[in-house]
């Protein structure tokens, strides 16, 4: 199956701040009772972006400003807690096409990967830089380079390190590995004939 | 050469490398319920794929099961959808589903063990971060995403990178009234709530020695909590004692060399750990959560942190954030702490031997005035063995609502929920912030029997005293 190469992500950024984003944060459990992915964009930080009454909190992401963002910014230990991929999903269907953060936690990134959503490390003092331009100017074009491994803003470059399994994968077009455990499958019969659980 | 248990599962059942350095990896058994699978069968419809081996594939509903109504249709129609659409999954494709109908249906990760699916030195998969608690029988299991559930039904394996191991050991011999959930609370409040990132966790010890199945299951659940993908405990007699009779478990004739070959998936004494902690049993205490994640914990008669007497200028952040949302107070006793509800039950506390225990103390006491008091076994074979020893009528009699089987307010995906602020008592895994069903519900994670004593005393208690436990 052939996939895009993914080599750059270029787009307006939104900082969400915070350490310690978890996965119930990023999408409420409630909300995870679907049979489809479509329409979870809807849902992404719900409970820290409306009120009880389904109005508007104080959040980035209900600022119009940033409403066309598709670079999510935001702090260490991003994406903690569930192994549950509609969180992923949820930052994907809502438009992001990439996320920057201190760091991921480990399942979260692996589920991004898969879907095609790099995850670029960056250090505190870096993101802070990329969302001071991005609080002035918040059309201002980010570009994610994803070989390169640096974040370019505004004249600026900064580091951003993109995990070396995941990068390979997103700029080779296989961040989806189903094609090839598809091709490995004659393989996969010989490993399970000499187990003999699986054998029985 | 020595090799771990982790490193002799692993290569086991590596069937190749692939380009990006990770392994295709077998998964000898593939656990699903009905909240992750719905989307990966979609997308497997959506690629023409077949599932690749239906036989090693088990179903079952747990997550948004109502557990006071048994008929259905239940009253949320997306819930409905969701049984609905496992029941046709599993019927379209050969996968065995134990359906509530079938008597055996419960959490995943209580199901599996029960039935004898999860055997040592095998590989587990289930959508579902709590996996790990397969681990309790030598198994390597871990929790995956959608799109991993997918690669798994298509192709039965998914591609992974090898995790180091880290063993840790837990020497002596633990006080009276402390539990496998103050062990594990413990360590994750030692090693941080991401200090397992990259790891396996061995647990090991003399504590892990004398521990039943059940007991290690509860320890292996939460490794997940602590940022370890997976964790396990080697397989020895207590293991095999556990699985022998079951329904899955090797009949008699091949039962002497299912054992052995068990047996040799045992991590070899001097094999390279890339990382080891020592614990002392005597170090821990009953154990309590006052922030808004499971590594936020403190014994029962420390006091709730204070942002205050920090430096640190990122833990300051978080207690504050923790404690503002827990409306807590800095530097009191977290004991005395008022709650509104008291949760009994989950794949990491909804056991046979958990509720025995707390009825062993239950008996005769009341639940609080004013305090919504529950409890869930975690399967029905669960249920079953509890109504028989009369367990169920302690719990009721004391108050408690007896539930019917399900992950209840373990999360926030069936009607037991809580309402606004208020706090809960739970022997479940996870208190991030409206985990249980409220945007400001408040969790504090503890022992069964913790959870007993909060309920019958109104607030968060030391069990030692409610109960006399000594
Ligand atoms: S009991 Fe809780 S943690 Fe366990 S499977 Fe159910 S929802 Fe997940």
């Amino acid at each position: 199956m052939a996939l895009e190469k993914i080599i750059s992500i270029t787009g307006p950024a939104v900082y969400v701040p915070g350490n310690d984003i978890d996965t119930d944060r990023i999408i409420p459990a409630r909300f995870m009772k679907c049979i489809v992915f479509d329409g979870l964009g809807e849902f992404l930080f719900y409970d820290v972006r409306k009120n009880a009454d389904g109005t508007d909190r104080p959040h980035p992401l209900n600022e119009a400003r940033f409403k066309r963002a598709t670079i999510l910014l935001s702090g260490a230990n991003f994406g903690c807690g569930s192994s549950r991929e509609h969180a992923p999903q949820a930052i994907q269907k809502y438009g992001f096409k990439a996320v920057i953060a201190e760091n991921f936690a480990e399942i979260f990134l692996g589920n991004c990967t898969t879907l095609g959503l790099p995850c670029a490390t960056a250090s505190r003092e870096d993101i802070a830089k990329i969302a001071a331009v991005v609080a002035q100017e918040p059309t201002a074009e980010v570009v994610i380079d994803v070989v390169k491994q640096e974040v370019r803003f505004a004249g600026q470059t900064v580091k951003a390190e993109v995990r070396a399994s995941a990068r390979d994968a997103l700029i080779h077009g296989r961040w989806d590995p189903i094609g090839e455990l598809l091709d490995g499958l004659p393989a996969v019969q010989t490993t399970a004939a000499k187990l003999p659980y699986l054998a029985a | 050469m020595r090799k771990s248990l982790f490193e002799k599962v692993w290569d086991a059942h590596a069937v190749r490398t692939l380009a990006n350095g990770q392994t295709q990896l077998l998964v000898g058994t593939h656990l699903i319920h009905e909240v992750t699978s719905p989307q990966a069968f979609g997308m497997l419809r959506d690629l023409g794929l077949k599932v690749a081996m239906p036989h090693r594939t088990f179903a079952t509903v747990d997550h948004i099961v109502p557990t006071d109504q048994f008929a259905e249709p239940y009253r949320d129609p997306l819930a409905q959808a969701m049984m609905e659409e496992l029941r046709k999954n599993c019927a379209s494709t050969g996968i065995t589903f134990f359906d509530r109908a079938s008597g055996k249906q419960g959490i995943v990760h209580i199901v599996g063990p029960e039935q004898g699916i999860t055997q040592p030195g095998t590989t587990i998969a289930c959508g579902d971060s709590h996996t790990s608690t397969h681990g309790a029988f030598g198994a390597i299991a871990f929790g995956i995403g959608t799109t991993q559930i997918r690669d798994v039904l298509a192709t039965q394996t998914m591609a992974l990178g090898k995790l180091k191991v880290r063993r840790i050991e837990v020497s002596g011999k633990l006080l009276p009234g402390v539990y496998a959930k103050d062990v594990i609370l413990h360590i994750i409040r030692t090693l941080g709530v991401n200090g397992g990132t990259g790891f396996a966790y061995e647990y090991a010890g003399e504590v892990f020695d004398r521990f039943t199945m059940e007991e290690r299951m509860t320890v292996c659940n939460m490794s997940i909590e602590g940022g370890a993908r997976a964790g396990y405990v080697n397989p020895d007699e207590t293991t095999f004692a556990y699985l022998q009779g079951r329904p899955y478990s090797p009949k008699a004739a091949q039962w002497d060399a299912a054992v052995a070959n068990w047996k040799s998936f045992a991590s070899d004494p001097g094999c390279h750990y890339d990382d080891v902690v020592k614990i002392a049993a005597a170090d821990i205490a009953p154990t309590v959560t006052w922030g808004i994640n499971p590594g936020q914990a403190i014994a029962i008669n420390e006091s709730i942190p204070d942002a205050a007497k920090t430096n640190v200028v990122d833990e300051k952040a978080s207690i504050e954030e923790a404690l503002a949302y827990m409306k807590l107070t800095p530097g009191a006793p977290i004991k005395g702490t008022k709650i509104d509800v008291a949760f009994l039950g989950s794949c990491t506390n909804g056991r046979l031997s958990d509720f025995q225990e707390v009825a062993r103390f239950l008996k005769g006491r009341k639940v609080a005035a004013g305090v919504k008091a529950i409890a869930v076994p975690g399967s029905q074979i669960v249920a079953l063995q509890c109504i028989a020893q009369g367990i169920d009528r302690v719990f009721s009699d004391a108050g408690f609502e007896w539930r019917e089987a399900g992950c209840s307010m373990c999360l926030a995906m069936n009607p037991d929920k809580l309402i606004g602020d208020q706090l809960c008592a739970s022997s479940s895994n996870r208190n991030f912030k409206g985990r249980q069903g409220s945007p400001t519900g408040r969790t504090i994670l503890m022992s069964p029997l913790m959870v007993a004593a909060a309920a019958v005393n109104g607030s968060i208690a030391d069990a030692r005293e409610v109960f006399a436990v000594n």
